[in-house]
C-alpha cells in the first residue's frame, strides 16, 4: 500500500508542474496587463511601462516563469498587486473560508444523497421512490445562483432568519453558532445539486448491487432486511458510490464559486474571480497552483480510499 | 418496513434540529447599533495609502481617513483651505507658497508640518527618496509638474513647478494628494497600507480581510469631532446581494444602486440620495478616416442616437444628457448656454445623405463593463438600433474592459469608428487636455483615440492651462465647449448621476459632486 500511495505522489509531479506552466502562459497571453487594470482610464503607454517596470513585469517571460517557480518552490507566492499582500496569505485564508462551506454542502449532499438513493432503491417504483425522484429531479434542475438568490429573497430579506451575506457577523462574538447562521444558505443552496446527483447514482447502484445472489442468500438466511440494506447491499455498492462523491467533491469545490459570489463568501472562488477582473497575475497564478494541488492530493485520496475497500483496484 | 421506520426517525431528527438552529439563528440577525454606520462597499480595497491606490471604491475610505492641503467646498468642484490656511501663487504661475495649519497632528502623534509635506511628496515623485519604494504610485503624474517642494520654515511650505499648471491646486484635493504620515511610513514600510496614520475625522481601527475596514472618530480632529462613533466599511462586490443586505437591515448605506433595484427603496424607511458628478459617458468617433472622417456624419450619430430614451430606459434615469464634452459638475468652467443635440432622426439622415455616406458600415467597440461605465452592452445595443434606424450598418465588437482599454487607448485607426468611453476627472483640465488636443493623438502618449484635430481648440486648452485667473480659465473652457460641441469629435452621451441610499437611521448625508464620501458630519440615531 505503501508504495501504491507513492507512486501515486510522484506521478502528481508533472501534473502539477504542467498547471504552473499552464496557468502562466494562461496569464501571460490574455490581453490586458495589471498596469492596464490598475490605471484604467489613465492607462498611457507611458504610465503603462513605468508601472510595469515598478511591478517586475518588464523581464522576459521565461525569466519571469522561473523566478516565479523558483519562489515558489521557497515558498514564497510573491505578492498581490490588487490586494497588496503576500498571496500565499490570502489564498490561505479563503481556502479555509472555501473548506468550511464545500465540505459542510459535501457532508451534507454524501449523507442526504446516500440516504435517498438508498431508500429509493429498496422501494423502486413504490411511492416514497417516486417522491424523491421528482425531488431530486427538481434539485438538480435549479440553478445553485439562482436558488440561493431566491433563497438570500426569502429567509433573509423577508423573514430575516438568516444574515444576507458574509461569513462572521460584524459585531458580537465569532462563535459556533454565529458561523454557521451564515453558513446555513449557502452550503445549502451549494449542496442541492450534488445530493441530487449522489442520490441518483447512488440508487441505481443499490439497484445493481440488491440484484445479486449475495444478497437472495443473505435474505434466505434470515438477515432482517434493515442489515440486508445497510450493512451488505450499501458496503458492495459504495465501491461505486465512493467515485461519484470524489467527483462531486470537486464540484462542490468548483461551484463554490457562484455561491461564494451571491452570498458574499470571503472563499478562493471569488478570489480568484476578482483576481482574473483585476489581471492580479501573481494572485490567479497562486491561487489556482493551490486549488490545483489540492485537487491532485483529493484524487489521490479517493484512488486510495477505492483500493482500500476493493483490493482487486491495485494497479 | 423497518427502512421506512429508520428514515422516518430520522427526517424527525432532521427537522427537529433544523428547526432549532433557526430559532437559535433568528436572535443572531440583530440590528446594527447606533452611532456606528455600516457602508456596503463595492469591492475591498487596495491599500488605503492614498497615494497607492487609483479606484473610487478606496477614496471613499481614504477621504475619512486623510485630509489634504486643500479640499473641495462642500456641494461644488472648487477648492478651499484645509490643512493648508492659505496660500499665494506667483505671477507667473510656477510656484505655489502653503501656509499651514498649526497644531495639527496625525493620528499616530506625530506632527503635521511642512517636513511631512516635503516628505509626503518627495515620496512620490523623487525616485531616490527612501521610501519611493513603498509604492508604486500609479497616480503620482498628477504631480509631475513638481520640481521642487521646499520646507521654508515650519509652517511654510513652497512648491516650483516646471510651467504653469492651473489644474494643481485641483489635484491637490484629489485623494493622491492627501498627506500621510512620514512617521507611519517609516514604521510600516511597504506595509503602510494596511497601517494607515492621517489628521483626518475618522481613525483606521482595523482591517479584517475581505470582511470590513474599520475607523473610528478622531475627536481632536481640527475640523471639529464627527457626529458618529465609528463607520463600517463592507465590501460587497454582488450588486444583488448589496441591495438584499440593504433591505434586510445589514448595512445602513449602500452606494452604486443599480437602476434596476432603486424601485426597491421608494417606501418610508429608506432615502435615496443622488448627486451629478464630473463624469462623461461618450463615444469615440474615428475621426481620421471612415464615414466619421466627415463631420456631417459624426453631426448624424449625435442627432440619430436618442439619448433621452437612453438615460431614462436603459439607466432608470441614473444620469442626465451630456451637452457638450465637459460635465456641469464643473460649475464654474461649464457652458450653459450648450444644448444637447437632440434626437432627430430626418435630420440625421438628411446629413448623412449630404456626406453621401448612406448605407455605411461601422465597427462599434463596446466593453462589458468597466469603471464609470454605467451599463455599456444595453447602452450599446440601443445605439446599434438607433444609428442602424437612419441607415448605418453597425456591427458591435464585445471586449472586457482591459482588453478594450488595450483595444481603444492606442487609437481606433484601421480597427473601429467608434467606441464607448466614460472619464471621472477632477479639474475641467484633464479629459480635454488628455483628449481632445492634436497633441494627445495615441502616438504622443494621449487619449485622443479617434484624431480629433483642431487647432483652436488646441490653443484654447494650452492657454486655460497656463492661466492663473479661474474666470480667465472659465471663458476659455465655455469657448472650447462650444466648438468641440459643433466639431462633434464624440457623440455626448450622459452624465452619471451617483446615488446611495441609507436607511431611515441615518441624517445629514449628501453626496458630493466630487463622487466623494464625507461622513464627518452624518448621524446615524
Amino acid at each position: 500500500m505503501a508504495g501504491y500511495i507513492l507512486k501515486r505522489l510522484l506521478s502528481a509531479i508533472p501534473v502539477l508542474l504542467g498547471i504552473t506552466v499552464i496557468v502562466f502562459l494562461i496569464m501571460a497571453l490574455i490581453p490586458g496587463d495589471p498596469a492596464t487594470a490598475i490605471l484604467g482610464n489613465f492607462a498611457t503607454p507611458e504610465n503603462v511601462e513605468k508601472l510595469n517596470r515598478d511591478l517586475g513585469l518588464d523581464k522576459p517571460l521565461v525569466n519571469q516563469y522561473f523566478i516565479w517557480l523558483g519562489n515558489m518552490l521557497t515558498g514564497d507566492f510573491g505578492q498581490s498587486f490588487a490586494l497588496n499582500r503576500p498571496v500565499l496569505d490570502e489564498v490561505l485564508e479563503r481556502f479555509n473560508a472555501t473548506l468550511i462551506l464545500a465540505g459542510t454542502a459535501f457532508v451534507l449532499c454524501s449523507f442526504f444523497g446516500i440516504l435517498a438513493g438508498v431508500i429509493s432503491a429498496s422501494r423502486q417504483y413504490g411511492p416514497a421512490d417516486k417522491a424523491i425522484t421528482f425531488v431530486v429531479l427538481l434539485g438538480i434542475s435549479i440553478p445553485s445562483f439562482f436558488l440561493g438568490m431566491m433563497m438570500i429573497l426569502l429567509f433573509a430579506v423577508n423573514l430575516r432568519w438568516f444574515p444576507v451575506s458574509g461569513m462572521w457577523p460584524i459585531f458580537g462574538d465569532r462563535d459556533l453558532g454565529a458561523l454557521l447562521s451564515h453558513l446555513a444558505m449557502p452550503a445549502f443552496a451549494l449542496a442541492v445539486v450534488a445530493t441530487g446527483v449522489i442520490a441518483r447514482l447512488s440508487r441505481s447502484a443499490m439497484l445493481e448491487v440488491l440484484r445479486q445472489d449475495f444478497i437472495r442468500t443473505a435474505r434466505a438466511k434470515g438477515v432482517p432486511e434493515r442489515g440486508v440494506i445497510w450493512r451488505h447491499a450499501l458496503r458492495a455498492a459504495m465501491v461505486s458510490i465512493i467515485p461519484v462523491l470524489g467527483i462531486q467533491a470537486g464540484f462542490v469545490l468548483s461551484g463554490a464559486v457562484y455561491i461564494e459570489m451571491v452570498f458574499q463568501w470571503p472563499g478562493v472562488g471569488r478570489m480568484l474571480v476578482d483576481a482574473i477582473l483585476k489581471r492580479d497575475i501573481l494572485l490567479v497564478q497562486g491561487g489556482v497552483v493551490f486549488v490545483a494541488a489540492c485537487y491532485v492530493m483529493f484524487n489521490i485520496m479517493v484512488d486510495v480510499a477505492q483500493s482500500l475497500l476493493d483490493p482487486r483496484i491495485k494497479t | 418496513m423497518r427502512v421506512l421506520d429508520w428514515t422516518r426517525r430520522s427526517v424527525l431528527i432532521a427537522g427537529a434540529t433544523t428547526a432549532m438552529s433557526l430559532g437559535l439563528m433568528s436572535s443572531s440577525v440583530a440590528q446594527t447599533p447606533p452611532g456606528v454606520l455600516i457602508v456596503g462597499q463595492i469591492a475591498e480595497p487596495k491599500a488605503l495609502d492614498p497615494a497607492a491606490v487609483t479606484a473610487v471604491n478606496d477614496f471613499r475610505i481614504l477621504m475619512n481617513v486623510y485630509d489634504g492641503l486643500v479640499r473641495y467646498k462642500d456641494g461644488t468642484l472648487e477648492t478651499e483651505p484645509a490643512l493648508a490656511t492659505g496660500w499665494e501663487i506667483s505671477d507667473d504661475g510656477t510656484v505655489y507658497t502653503f501656509t499651514l495649519r498649526e497644531g495639527v497632528k496625525f493620528h499616530d502623534g506625530s506632527d503635521f508640518n511642512a517636513e511631512a509635506v516635503k516628505f509626503n511628496f518627495d515620496r512620490m515623485l523623487n525616485e531616490d527618496h527612501p521610501y519611493h519604494n513603498t509604492g508604486p504610485f500609479p497616480l503620482s503624474f498628477f504631480f509631475s509638474s513638481v520640481q521642487e517642494v521646499e520646507a521654508v520654515d515650519d509652517l511654510t511650505v513652497r512648491f516650483t513647478l516646471d510651467a504653469p499648471y492651473a489644474p494643481f491646486l485641483s489635484n491637490l484635493a484629489y485623494p493622491t494628494g492627501l498627506m500621510v504620515s512620514p512617521a507611519a511610513v517609516m514604521e510600516h514600510g511597504a506595509d503602510f497600507g494596511r497601517n494607515p496614520s492621517g489628521t483626518g475625522p475618522f481613525t483606521f481601527t482595523e482591517w479584517r480581510s475581505n470582511e470590513a475596514v474599520v475607523v473610528e472618530a478622531n475627536p481632536d480632529y481640527w475640523d471639529g469631532a464627527p457626529a458618529l462613533q465609528a463607520v463600517v466599511f463592507r465590501p460587497i462586490s454582488d450588486a444583488n446581494t448589496r441591495t438584499a443586505e440593504m433591505l434586510a437591515g445589514g448595512i445602513d448605506m449602500m452606494v452604486e444602486v443599480p437602476p434596476v433595484a432603486l424601485s426597491e427603496f421608494q417606501g418610508d424607511q429608506f432615502n435615496l440620495v443622488e448627486q451629478a458628478g464630473p463624469h462623461v459617458w461618450f463615444l469615440i468617433l474615428n475621426a481620421k478616416e471612415g464615414p466619421f472622417a466627415d463631420v456631417r456624419v459624426r453631426q448624424a450619430a449625435n442627432y440619430a442616437i436618442n439619448k433621452e430614451a437612453l438615460v431614462n430606459d436603459v439607466l432608470e434615469g441614473t444620469a442626465a444628457v451630456a451637452a457638450g464634452p465637459t460635465p456641469p459638475a464643473f460649475a464654474w468652467a461649464y457652458n450653459d448656454a450648450l444644448e444637447p443635440y437632440p434626437y432627430d432622426p430626418d435630420k440625421a439622415r438628411a446629413l448623412i445623405a449630404e456626406a453621401g455616406a448612406e448605407g455605411a458600415e461601422l465597427t462599434f467597440y463596446v466593453t462589458e463593463g468597466g469603471s464609470g461605465m454605467l451599463d455599456p452592452v444595453a447602452m450599446g445595443t440601443a445605439m446599434q438600433a438607433d444609428l442602424e434606424a437612419v441607415g448605418f450598418d453597425v456591427t458591435i465588437e464585445t471586449y472586457e474592459w482591459n482588453t478594450f482599454l488595450g483595444q481603444v487607448n492606442p487609437g481606433l485607426e484601421g480597427k473601429a469608428d467608434m467606441a464607448q468611453m466614460a472619464w471621472m476627472t477632477n479639474d475641467p483640465d484633464t479629459l480635454p487636455y488628455l483628449a481632445l488636443r492634436t497633441e494627445a493623438w495615441p502616438d504622443q502618449g494621449g487619449f485622443n483615440s479617434g484624431y480629433y484635430s483642431n487647432a483652436e481648440v488646441d490653443m484654447l486648452l494650452e492657454a486655460a492651462r497656463v492661466s492663473t485667473d479661474q474666470a480667465e480659465r472659465a471663458r476659455l473652457y465655455k469657448q472650447m465647449q462650444e466648438i468641440v460641441r459643433e466639431d462633434a469629435p464624440w457623440v455626448f452621451v450622459a452624465n452619471w448621476k451617483q446615488n446611495a441610499v441609507t436607511s431611515d437611521r441615518v441624517e445629514n448625508f449628501a453626496l458630493q459632486p466630487s463622487f466623494f464620501l464625507l461622513l464627518k458630519d452624518v448621524v446615524k440615531n
